[in-house]
């Protein structure tokens, strides 16, 4: 059935409303692809085969008997493994978590149980979502479809390469600096970040409370909207939760419409440091755009340049507190040293034991940003930093509906390759970030292949906050004039993955 | 660990050098039905553990949400204390490691309380006024549970191994901090333990706190410093933990104004640091010194939103205050027109609100006193109960007292006929039926009676006959007797006279 | 702005609870002296005019009724717990022995 893989969620979804497919036909055929490629390429970190299968096949039940059901209800999901889930795993990529098993559901899973939405397992990422080229997690890197030597982006790499290599139609990231647009970009499929609140964060493990986010993880640009329509909306239980409605997103993205929209291009979001194969593919986007009505202009965001670096001082602070609670105590690992070692020792040694390298280094650089002393010139100034940004992107958005920039400076690099140059792997966040620092939604799809090396470009469209409509609406037409010059879907380009017979 | 008497100044001696400085922080635990930021019972002796949701264990993913009447309660309390009330103030996280919070953080307020600059009026025994500034009011949640195991004291000190009880983790708390208090001299011990008696009055005045400090709703860090008599600058202080009964606020003051004079006598200096209070020996310990842990790493919580208040908001509040215990003592002792003595052994009764209530009910402020002073506070005595909760009603009191005046039943009858009430026989008149309680107001058989004591006691009747009419008790006693009770002693003294023909 | 030494991380490893080993302390210091090195500019750009952003959509009075909800029971809370007894959560002695 390797056909019912291929199909986009929305395709899927008619075809299960028609009964043309069955629940439990699409989610085993997903099981068997996860079967067949994902030794090779390590997305998942827990398949959660019975509990799909039982959801699928009550799907079915409740269609031959005629009930009201979800549209999504049968399209399996794969949920990054930050999101906590009753009755699988939750290890955040990290061996300090190995084992444990949350015992409530995320309010987004709660709404994806709610749709009837069978959930196929739990995808791998940078531990604790601290990284871009999920090379951090505990369980080994992803790798990606495009090229298995490569990364798939991070922190959301496995949820990324799930969907781009056919192993789940949809899937879940979060977005703290990028994690869900970037492994988008380097893997060939679509990602949103919406508006901050947008998406409740109750049951998302915390990296940085201000500027987490839940998204949807897609081939096309419509069924992001579905699935953005499912996981959306107020949430008692998040303080920051929007009490605005989701808004009409799937209509958006069904309408998808450019004329007579100014979309913004940010002067400081491309020239150098971004690869040459990179700004054709984006320069390429533009001009589609404009033939299709919109109005091309250039804005300017002179504080953009110092995002990197006020993000790099309030994500570590906020998430050296937020981590704190991983201390051996009440859930997950604890290490006990030699001795009789009093609770101080015990959370010295679990702490050290259960975080790989670049968690401590963010929490040892947060806990320095928040020490006495050092407060106001780096928790406090990136603060103040942040207000530049919102009001770089007030000005920008008074000239623009939209703003467009690559998604990310580079193709997919070599695993390996910026491991040990940790200033390198931060610079693949530069165009994401600035979203996360003003709230304002992002989304990332495909802009085609690099000239040079044949691997995807991520085009990132920003608009202003609670206007995730808009990314919808352009993305729609973007997507469907770029599928028209390559005849058909980007990621019908990839190779074949090695290893099974077949491909796509 | 050896404990280490300190020496100590005589207490004279210390007030003839030295000025004492003291400052105050009093938590106290607010009576919500839920949780400061879950929706976890707020109830104090439950089994361990089962009062939490994942919110108060600290589990990955989990996220705040403020408790709006604590929110209500905070500014109860500080309007209370005559602070001003913040217009906008954050959440802050307080982080340092403990296995009691759940998180290691507390979610506390920094740099802008909900409630500051305020006073209190403080009134001695003898009837001095000393003001004590408030410096701030702030909202935050207490700690879990901590049992230690192993030892022999069960103190903290030797234990073998702790275990943890998060009931209490999030119970909603209000820390008052004073400003400096100066000029107290040798009424400083006096005035510490007025001081937290009037927060505590306030507090459970104003309904947001059971303030029972037997169940530590209320607890006192006491603050102590010394100065010689010609300095104007603050000395070293210390700061003596969770004194938690009004007695040892005095005694921990004094105790330590005497320890802090010996050693500053002996040159030596000050130790800043925390001191542990013990009731057994009266005296204080060292506590840990000051160290790292001491870098708290405050920055607003991102997980929560501002607290914005309005005049409307308050004002509303402000209606719904009580009036001031002070106040309303003043009022109702003036209103009643007791002695100081009289109106001091109620208030310490713990009867002043039921005689409020018993008068309004519809007796003379003289017979509520009576009733509450008398026969129930010599019941509540010996069941160990408050007077409130013997479940005697204004309205009991009432028909008891409209039965004495009409006739129907004397004062010691009334006491059956509470019993026969509190037994739940019916009301005072059906209890005065079934019992056979009623006085004996036909004449016919006091007069047998009547004549039965006076040819009982020949020798007093004469008495009487012959002018001394106070001897006429005996004989009512004799009668009274014969009539188990059950006659009105008034008529019957009455009808001896008559029988006699003395002019009453 | 203050360089970033040895020391330093060690203090900090002591706040953030996490044991580290020489190899380690060398490591992470040099590491962090080039990220702060590259972060540094940020104390630089804006003024004491310009407000800090703490939440990035400014929202408040964000407030729950007072009303008890669903709980844990006494197993469930204790379900991931590395070790307990008597209903609680047991950990080593808070502090050192004699």
């Amino acid at each position: 059935m390797t056909d019912l893989i291929h199909l986009t969620a929305d395709a899927l979804a008619q075809k299960l409303a028609s009964k043309e497919v069955s629940a439990v036909e699409a989610t085993q055929a997903y099981l068997d692809r996860i079967g067949a490629v994902d030794g090779a390429i390590n997305a998942f970190l827990h398949v959660n085969t019975d509990e799909a299968l039982l959801v699928a096949a009550e799907v079915d039940k409740a269609r031959t008997d005629g009930d009201t059901l979800h549209p999504l209800a049968g399209v399996p999901i794969a949920v990054k493994d930050l999101i906590v889930t009753k009755g699988q795993p939750t290890t955040a990529g990290s061996k300090i978590l190995e084992g444990w098993q949350s015992p409530y559901d995320a309010t987004v899973v709660r709404k994806l149980r709610a749709a009837k939405m069978p959930i196929l397992g739990k995808t791998n990422l940078d531990e604790f979502a601290m990284g871009s080229s999920t090379e951090h997690s505990a369980y080994g890197p992803t790798r990606n479809p495009w090229d298995l030597d490569r990364i798939p982006g991070g922190s959301g790499g496995g949820s990324a390469a799930a969907v781009a290599a056919f192993e789940a139609p949809l899937a879940l990231g979060t977005d703290t600096g990028g994690s869900i647009r970037q492994p988008g970009a380097v893997t060939g499929t679509v990602g949103v970040k919406p508006t901050y609140g947008g998406v409740s964060r109750y049951g998302a493990i915390a990296m940085a409370s201000s500027l987490d986010q839940i998204g949807p993880v897609s081939r096309t640009v419509l069924d992001s909207a579905l699935l953005h329509e499912v996981i959306g909306g107020h949430d008692p239980h998040d303080s920051t939760s929007l009490t605005d409605p989701v808004g009409a997103l799937v209509e958006a993205a069904r309408m998808g419409q450019v004329d007579g929209m100014r979309i913004g291009v940010i002067k400081e979001l491309q020239g150098e440091g971004y690869q040459a194969g990179v700004l054709t593919r984006f320069h390429e986007s533009l001009e589609l755009l404009r033939s299709a009505g919109a109005e091309i202009v250039e804005v300017s965001c002179p504080n953009f340049r110092y995002a990197l670096g006020a993000y790099y001082l309030i994500m570590p602070s906020e998430a050296s507190s937020n981590l704190a609670k991983y201390d051996g105590v009440r859930f997950g690992l604890r290490v006990v040293p030699d001795g009789a070692p009093t609770i101080e020792r015990v959370m010295g040694a679990t702490r050290a034991a259960g975080f790989g390298h670049e968690v401590k280094r963010r929490i040892i650089l947060g806990t320095y940003a928040l020490s006495a002393g050092y407060y106001d010139a780096y928790y406090g100034s990136a603060q103040k930093v942040r207000t530049l940004i919102q009001r770089d992107f007030a000005a920008a958005f008074e000239q623009a509906d939209v703003l467009i920039s690559p998604t990310a400076p580079t193709t997919a690099f070599k695993l390996g390759e910026k491991l040990d140059d940790p200033l390198a792997m931060y610079l693949n966040d530069v165009a994401t970030i600035p979203a996360n620092m003003a709230g304002v939604p992002g989304l990332s799809l495909p802009g085609g292949l690099a000239d040079e090396d044949g691997l995807p470009v991520g085009i990132q469209l920003l608009a202003p906050a609670r206007q995730d409509a808009r990314l919808y609406r352009v993305g729609a037409v973007l997507e469907s004039m770029l599928e028209e010059t390559w005849g058909g879907p980007l990621l019908a380009q990839a190779p074949a993955i090695p290893g099974i017979a077949g491909g796509k | 660990m050896t404990a280490v008497t300190d020496e100590v100044l005589s207490f004279d001696e210390a007030m003839e050098k030295y000025d004492p400085v003291l400052g105050f922080e009093v938590h106290v635990e607010l009576n919500t039905k839920t949780k400061m930021f879950s929706s976890a019972p707020n109830a104090f002796g439950d089994v361990p553990n089962t009062n939490v949701t994942p919110v108060d264990l600290g589990l990955p993913g989990v996220l705040p949400v403020v408790n709006g009447v604590a929110v209500e309660s905070a500014i109860k309390i500080g309007l209370a204390l005559n602070c001003k009330i913040a217009e906008k103030c954050y959440f802050a996280r307080k982080n340092y490691f403990y296995p009691d919070t759940p998180k290691n953080f507390q979610t506390s307020q920094f740099e802008d309380p909900i409630a500051y600059d305020g006073h209190i009026d403080i009134e001695l025994a003898d009837g001095t006024v000393f003001r004590v500034e408030i410096e701030r009011a702030h909202m935050e949640e207490d700690a879990g549970k901590l049992t230690h195991m192993g030892g022999s004291t069960g103190r903290i000190q030797g234990a073998e191994f702790s275990l943890v009880d998060y009931n209490r983790a999030g119970v909603p708390l209000i820390e008052i901090v004073t400003k400096p208090i100066e000029g107290a001299g040798s009424r400083a011990p006096e005035l510490a333990k007025a001081y937290v008696a009037a927060i505590r009055e306030i507090v459970k005045n104003l309904g947001v706190s059971d303030a029972r400090m037997e169940r530590g709703n209320v607890r006192c860090d006491a603050n102590v410093s010394l100065r010689p008599h010609d300095r104007e600058t603050f000395g070293t202080r210390t700061e003596t933990k969770n004194v938690n009964s009004l007695r040892s606020v005095e005694h921990a003051v004094r105790y330590e104004i005497q320890r802090h004079a010996a050693v500053l006598d002996s040159g030596t200096p000050i130790i800043q640091e925390t001191r542990h209070w013990h009731e057994d020996t009266r005296s204080t310990t060292s506590g840990r010194p000051k160290s790292d842990a001491d870098d708290y790493r405050y920055f607003p919580e991102p997980d929560l939103v501002p607290v914005v208040t309005n005049d409307a908001w308050i004002e509303k509040l402000r209606a719904e205050l009580p009036e001031p215990p002070a106040e309303r003592r003043k009022r109702l002792q003036a209103d009643w027109g007791y002695s100081d003595a009289e109106f001091r052994d109620v208030v310490n009764a713990g009867v002043m609100s039921s005689i409020e209530d018993t008068i309004a009910a519809g007796v003379s402020a003289a017979v509520a006193r009576k009733w509450w002073m008398g026969e129930i506070s010599r019941r509540a005595k010996l069941a160990d109960v408050e007077p409130a909760e013997l479940g005697v009603t204004p309205e009991l009191i009432v028909e008891l007292n409209a039965l004495i005046e009409s006739g129907k039943i004397n004062d010691k009858l009334s006491r059956d006929v509470l019993d026969g009430v509190l037994a739940g026989e019916g009301t005072p008149a059906e209890v005065v039926e079934k019992r056979g309680l009623a006085v004996v107001s036909d004449d016919g058989p006091l007069l047998e009676a009547i004549d039965g004591a006076l040819a009982a006691q020949p020798d007093v009747a004469d008495k009487i006959r012959g002018g001394k009419i106070q001897a006429v008790g005996a004989i009512v006693g004799g009668v009274m007797k014969a009539t188990r009770g059950q006659a009105d002693a008034g008529r019957v003294r009455e009808l001896i006279l008559q029988r006699l023909g003395v002019e009453g | 702005m203050a360089e970033i030494n040895r020391d330093d991380v060690a203090h900090l490893a002591r706040l953030a609870h996490i044991d580290m080993n020489d190899d380690e302390l060398d490591r992470m210091a040099e590491e962090l002296a080039v990220i702060v090195d590259a972060i540094k500019t940020v104390s630089e750009v804006a003024g004491d005019d310009v407000p800090a952003t703490s939440h990035p959509i400014p929202l408040s009075n964000v407030f729950r009724d007072d009303v008890v909800g669903e709980t844990l029971s006494n197993e469930e809370a204790l379900l991931g717990a590395p070790d307990n007894a008597d209903g609680r959560f047991k950990v080593p002695a808070i502090l050192d022995g004699e």
